[in-house]
């Protein structure tokens, strides 16, 4: 039997300790122990950008960077929405046929039955909310593997897509709805982009100020106030670029004929997508950094057994995860009728296996646990920028599938192999 | 006389045909640290698992200081404050030592998460404890050692002050250094003022720690002894049943 110690033990730290130069290399030790989070997919995205703008003079232009976003933010969408399963260590399968199913009865509903596109769109989001709670109640209560049941749903879903649109059909979205084939395809007004900027800005602060507050109140470190700022300044030094860039007239010149210059129209200013995409993964990051539910997400998808003794209701947690999911997957299918312009029996099929791709290569751990919204977005700019950039070279599309499928490997390759050095502390 | 603050008396368990446990009477004490021994089946665990009301008894009595009580359920126990630490813990590995202690009952300010409050709690129940082998708060469980994560599991058992916490084997993965360290912890958390009731199959640590010895064999309380007054030969006789103990149970 020992005595307890005479002297008072060590303070415990809490890592928000010491200055700015301790707090650098304490995230330098964390990404050499295997913590990288999105930093390969950061990597791989510079990596190609830099070699596409060396290859493709259209690359580097403020209307490809546009493009860019557009055909990226369906799959940011799907990715994002997968996330929330994936974190569960779960699979939802049957994400692309679910944004397909979801943009298929929102257009039917306006084309065929002329209901108001916003009363439409709520159904639309209604139909994926039932979506996710059915395969969420075969998961959590029946207890048949997510992988099953949603494979089941990818291939039953196809056919109910056939018999929503019918055989060989297609329906225009621009002739019916302006409103949504102007998400991808129109552009804010320059001063409206400037002010959501303005908005974003202010909230960021807003939530770094109220954190460093509530810390002080509870008596425990805070990291140091320039750190806060500098983080606080990149943010806004990065969006005020990414706001001038759109605000550029993008409109590519026609030259000019008979000494004459042809006028074309100003394209310019913030897509209407980017807003909403952004304010989808704050709310999402919202959720699962700051609420409860989010810490039982987390929780479930590292030790469910664990989970259910804390007295977290893991069945429930899965339910409302694939709810989720099958919910912004149909926002995903309403952002990939828009781009495209039509909703055929086809939308959405092929999608949710990229959708996986864009999560992995951004960092969310398959096994659960691990990952977040920005991982998976990020993700899809990589899956993205292959697509983009090989299609300015004129590459066949096969070459596409060959190097996302190839990024995805090397992704997950060098995501273990950090891990494995830093001593396989996790070996997920 | 001391009251305990766990005393069972009587405790009858069966699963269909089989009896595990025929009639167990068992002690514990606050601020002492009471070992459960014995071979395997001889019904330790159904006697932990009643006391956190995961699997309720047929028959007996549970008193809590004194007072008839009901474990029905996890929740009655652990509203009387009695935590159990299991042997594989329960941890998620992806989660920080705050985010485990506080697992299922996380603190919120505004619907969400008081991360400031919930820090300062966990660093200062584990100063409580004197535990010097954690050097941030905010590491990930799957970064930490055996003996650090037993240490962050009890803790979290202590966080909302229990009054009986109930160890399973809570050494036996652990190296030499980590099994004194934990053995230190457990010494601490019973000189808090709770009642420790520790599971163990490692006689050498069980007379290293504990104040009172109580020895289950084929379902019966044979023997309950204080440590000072018996040795590890007799407690092993005890346990393989080839010794009867005549003394006075605690």
């Amino acid at each position: 039997m020992t005595s307890t110690p005479a002297t008072p033990p060590p303070t415990i730290g809490s890592g928000h300790e010491g200055s700015i130069s301790d707090q650098i290399s304490a995230y330098f030790r964390g990404v050499r122990q295997g913590e990288m989070g999105a930093l390969p997919a950061i990597g791989g995205f510079l990596v190609l950008v830099i070699l596409f703008s060396f290859l493709d003079a259209n690359f580097l232009t403020p209307l490809n960077f546009a493009n860019l976003l557009t055909q990226a933010a369906t799959l940011m969408m799907l990715a994002m929405a997968l996330v929330f399963v994936i974190l569960l260590g779960e699979i939802d399968l049957s994400a692309g046929v679910t944004s397909g199913v979801g943009a298929s009865i929102f257009i039917v509903l306006v084309h065929n039955f002329d209901v108001h596109w916003i009363a439409s769109l709520i159904i639309a989001l209604i139909t994926g909310f039932a979506i996710g709670s059915f395969i969420g109640v075969f998961v959590a209560k029946v207890g048949i593997p997510s992988f099953v049941v949603t494979l089941g749903l990818f291939l039953g879903f196809q056919g109910l897509q056939l018999i929503i649109i019918g055989s060989g059909g297609a329906y225009r979205i621009g002739n019916e709805t302006p409103e949504i084939s102007a998400i991808m395809n129109k552009n804010m007004p320059i001063w409206l982009g400037w002010t959501f900027l303005v908005i974003a800005l202010v909230l960021a602060i807003a939530i770094a100020l109220w954190d460093r507050a509530r810390r002080t109140r509870a008596g425990v470190a805070n990291r140091p106030l320039a750190l806060m700022w500098a983080r606080l300044g990149a943010i806004s030094i990065a969006g005020v670029l990414f706001v001038a860039l759109l605000s550029l007239n993008r409109a590519p010149s026609r030259g000019s004929l008979n000494g004459v210059a042809i006028e074309t129209n100003a394209i310019e200013g913030v897509p209407i997508v980017v807003p909403i995409a952004i304010a989808i993964l704050w709310a999402g990051t919202f959720i699962l950094d700051r609420t409860r539910f989010g810490r039982h997400l987390y929780a479930v998808g590292g030790n469910p057994e664990a989970a259910r003794r804390a007295g977290i209701k893991v069945a429930s947690i899965r339910i409302t995860a694939f709810i989720i999911c099958s919910t912004l997957a149909v926002v995903s299918g309403i952002f990939d009728a828009s781009r495209i312009g039509v909703v055929t029996a086809a939308t959405g099929s092929q999608i949710v296996l990229s959708g996986v791709a864009a999560a992995v290569v951004g960092g969310v751990s398959l096994f659960g646990g691990r990952g977040r919204l920005t991982h998976a977005a990020i993700g899809a700019l990589v899956i993205a920028v292959i697509a983009n950039g090989l299609g300015l070279l004129g590459l066949p599309a096969g070459i596409n599938f060959l190097v996302t499928g190839g990024v995805l490997i090397l992704a997950a390759a060098f995501d273990a192999v950090s891990r494995k050095r830093a001593g396989g502390a996790l070996t997920r | 006389m001391v009251v305990p603050v766990i005393e069972l008396t009587g405790i009858v368990k069966s699963f269909g045909p089989v009896d595990v446990l025929k009639g167990v009477d068992l002690k514990a004490f606050a601020g002492k640290v009471t070992a459960l021994v014995g071979d395997n089946g001889a019904g330790k665990s159904t006697l932990v698992k009643g006391l956190a009301g995961v699997q309720p008894y047929d028959g007996g009595s549970v008193k809590f200081n004194g007072e008839e009580v009901t474990l029905h359920t996890p929740r009655e126990a652990s509203a009387l404050g009695i935590e159990v630490v299991y042997q594989d813990l329960a941890l998620a590995e992806n989660l920080d030592i705050v985010q485990n202690m506080f697992l299922g009952r996380e603190d919120t300010r505004f619907g969400t998460l008081d991360e400031g409050t919930m820090e300062r709690q966990a660093s200062e129940t584990l100063q409580g404890l004197s535990v010097r082998t954690v050097k941030s708060v905010r590491q990930k469980v799957s970064s930490l050692s055996g003996g650090q994560r037993q240490t962050v599991a009890i803790a979290r058992s202590v966080l909302k002050n229990a009054k009986v916490v109930i160890l399973d084997e809570p050494t036996a993965a652990l190296g030499v250094a980590q099994t004194e360290q934990v053995l230190n912890l457990v010494r601490r958390l019973a000189d808090s003022g709770v009642a420790v009731i520790i599971i163990s199959h490692n006689l050498v640590d069980v007379f290293k720690v504990a104040d009172y010895i109580s020895v289950l064999y084929l379902g019966t309380m044979v023997a309950s002894i204080a440590t000072a007054d018996t040795n590890s030969d007799d407690v092993v006789g005890y346990i393989t049943g080839s010794k009867t103990y005549k003394g006075q149970n605690v």
